[in-house]
């Protein structure tokens, strides 16, 4: 019946600034490695965009096992940033990446603003990405290892020295361990950000009462799926009536209704991070639901409910 | 090879033991592709509670589309799968990782323990027919009599020579399934064994010091069983970290850290 009435398919174009995206839903960095390990399972194609695993200058090793284990609706992780290093991953994981058919964002990470101006500037050479997505929930080892992310003027200045290094389209990614999430929004919008995402991992711990040990060997780590999304909503809302800059949503969406939630508060696009572990279908069934959803309301375009959020009674 | 996503049907429960279930599931991609020693991610839920899919080793396969697990319920998640009836569906993704490596022509022993047995009888029913006929020794370890009766059987109907030992000495030999290989080495051209991680460290130190090949299924937690969350990790040889859902589940012995 309905496919009577909607002849026309919903427009599903986003632009996150310079990027555009065929469809808002993207993997999140972390949880779809560098693509190819979902290719039997995912159309990749169909992805808006595919965000691969957080690169450093150097390969690193990362934690020491065990580093994942599940909690209520959700997981904690300390994979401690394992990647193979910028070189490899150009090398080994580009060549794939780019006869894939999605947008590649990259993610990237370092211990010191120059090395994200180097990663930055480095990969705009390299054909085949499309953006760059700055985690910044890393530790600075210059000051003393707080992380980028927990204050605003460190977050500035990681983006300015991206933003200087490269021409590629620069998503901040957002640390929601921090009091004020609008400000540090702020901080990166003013200092030339193209989008802002959110959120990364919330730390947490668990504990194995048997053995009175933590689970994770790293002791604490960052908490994802579906226990954190009232958490990482509130922070998209807040963020998006903060900044001018697009905004990324993520954090336990693992449905279309999920994803629909974060495109009203005011999220242009969405990523899908640990749904992809247990359900590989996920990107592509919450796109087919927002377009089903689109249509129901007789919308023709996603940019209808981008923000609709109605906050009167 | 390559791996699907496959909503499979329950076909039979059968317990086999207290602690033994064993799920018959008509899976016909994973079966069709499945390799000894591979594995699949369950959906051991239809909630968000708990997420996470279990791994499980590939009991035995079957040109039918069946695809056999033994499941032995420790948690929520193996509890679920011990409840499902005839009819279910379980959401399994497979076949996953590398499996065991038949190189060998001559004798090979297997070394199972609890619940590790489940991958061998898959790679005995494997084992090329020259090398089968009475070269192949199965040891087989587990907490009591009850678990191993069904299973030695099995593997005796292979062909293979069973040798058992369980904990509360009420089958076979009284102690530990490792104390039994010393014997079952001598002429072994390879070993294969799966079970607790002290057991094998045992086996592939015995195999190690004896110059035989060992390759050892290994366990870790698993988010995605893909190679993608990178937290299936475990020390490897020199110093290294090795995933057990990409360069595993089997190893090679020389392959693994086995000091904690
Ligand atoms: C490659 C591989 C093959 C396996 N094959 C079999 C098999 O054939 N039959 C069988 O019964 N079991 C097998 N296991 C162990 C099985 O995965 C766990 O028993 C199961 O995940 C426990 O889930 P639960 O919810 O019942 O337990 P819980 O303790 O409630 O699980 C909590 C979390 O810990 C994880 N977990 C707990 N124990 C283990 C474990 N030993 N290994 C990995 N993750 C664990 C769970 O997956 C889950 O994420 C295998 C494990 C691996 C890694
Ligand atoms: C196993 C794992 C690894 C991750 N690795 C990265 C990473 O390398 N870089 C990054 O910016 N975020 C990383 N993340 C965070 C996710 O991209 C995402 O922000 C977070 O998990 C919240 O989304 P979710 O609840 O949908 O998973 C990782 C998350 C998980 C679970
Ligand atoms: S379980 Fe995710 S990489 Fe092995």
């Amino acid at each position: 019946m309905d496919t009577l009435t909607t002849a026309v398919p919903p427009e599903m174009k986003i632009s996150l600034g310079p990027l555009h995206l065929a469809n808002p839903v993207m993997t999140a960095s972390g949880t779809f490695g560098y693509g190819a390990e979902f290719s039997n399972l995912v159309d990749l194609q169909r992805l808006g965009a595919l965000v691969v695993k957080g690169i450093s200058l150097e390969p690193r090793p990362g934690n020491p096992p065990p580093r994942v284990v599940e909690t209520a609706c959700g997981m904690l992780n300390a994979i401690g940033l394992e990647n193979v290093g910028l070189d490899r991953f150009i090398h080994q994981k580009m060549p794939f990446l780019r006869t894939c058919g999605s947008r590649i964002i990259v993610n990237i990470l370092g211990d010191s603003i120059d090395e994200y101006a180097i990663l930055a500037e480095k990969l705009t050479l390299v054909t085949g990405v499309d953006g760059l997505e700055v985690n910044i929930s890393c530790p600075n080892v210059k000051k003393g290892g707080v992380a980028f992310g927990t204050v605003p003027e460190m977050a500035a200045a990681v983006t300015r020295a991206v933003k200087n290094a490269t021409d590629l389209p620069v998503i901040i990614k957002l640390s929601p361990n921090v009091t004020d999430i609008a400000a540090m929004a702020k901080a990166v919008d003013e200092s030339g950000a193209d989008a802002v995402s959110l959120i990364n991992t919330l730390i947490g711990m668990a504990i194995d009462i048997h053995s009175q040990k933590p689970k994770l060997a790293n002791i604490i780590g960052g908490l994802s799926g579906p226990a954190i999304k009232p958490v990482a909503l509130r922070m998209v809302w807040q963020v998006a009536r903060t900044v001018s800059i697009p905004v990324v949503g993520i954090g336990g969406i693992g449905t279309a209704e999920d994803a629909i939630e974060f495109l009203l508060a005011g999220a242009s696009a969405v990523q899908i991070g640990t749904a992809n572990f247990y359900n590989p279908a996920a990107a592509e069934q919450i796109l087919t639901g927002i377009e089903a959803y689109l249509s129901r309301q007789g919308a023709s375009s996603i940019h209808d409910i981008i923000g609709s959020l109605r906050t009167t009674i | 090879m390559r791996e699907y996503q496959e909503n499979s049907v329950v076909q039979a429960i059968d317990r086999l033991s207290d602690s033994f279930h064993r799920l018959t599931l008509f899976a016909p991609r994973i079966a069709a592709a499945a390799r000894p020693g591979q594995f699949v991610m369950a959906s051991c839920g239809t909630t968000l509670d708990p997420l996470l899919r279990r791994p499980f080793s590939i009991h035995q396969a079957f040109a039918d589309g069946a695809l056999e697990l033994l499941v032995k319920v420790i948690g929520r998640g193996t509890s679920y799968l011990s409840t499902l009836r005839p009819g279910a569906e379980l959401s399994l993704i497979g076949p996953l990782g590398r499996g065991f490596h038949l190189t060998t022509h001559g004798p090979v022993t297997l070394v199972g323990g609890g619940i590790g047995i489940a991958p061998l009888l898959f790679l005995a029913s494997h084992l090329p027919t020259d090398s089968k006929i009475s070269t192949c020794t199965v040891l087989l370890g587990s907490r009591t009599n009850t678990d191993l009766l069904v299973l030695t059987e099995e593997f005796k109907q292979l062909g293979c020579q069973v040798r058992t030992a369980t904990d509360d000495g009420s089958l076979g030999h009284h102690g530990f399934v490792s104390e039994l290989l010393p014997a079952a080495l001598p002429g072994a051209h390879m070993v294969f064994t799966c079970g607790p991680h002290a057991m094998m460290t045992t086996v592939a130190r015995l195999c190690l010091d004896a110059g035989i090949r060992c390759e050892a299924s290994l366990e870790a937690h698993m988010a995605c069983g893909l190679g993608a969350c990178l937290g299936c990790t475990i020390h490897g040889a020199g110093n290294t970290y090795r995933h057990v859902c990409k360069h595993g589940p089997v190893f090679d012995a020389t392959e693994v850290a086995w000091t904690p």
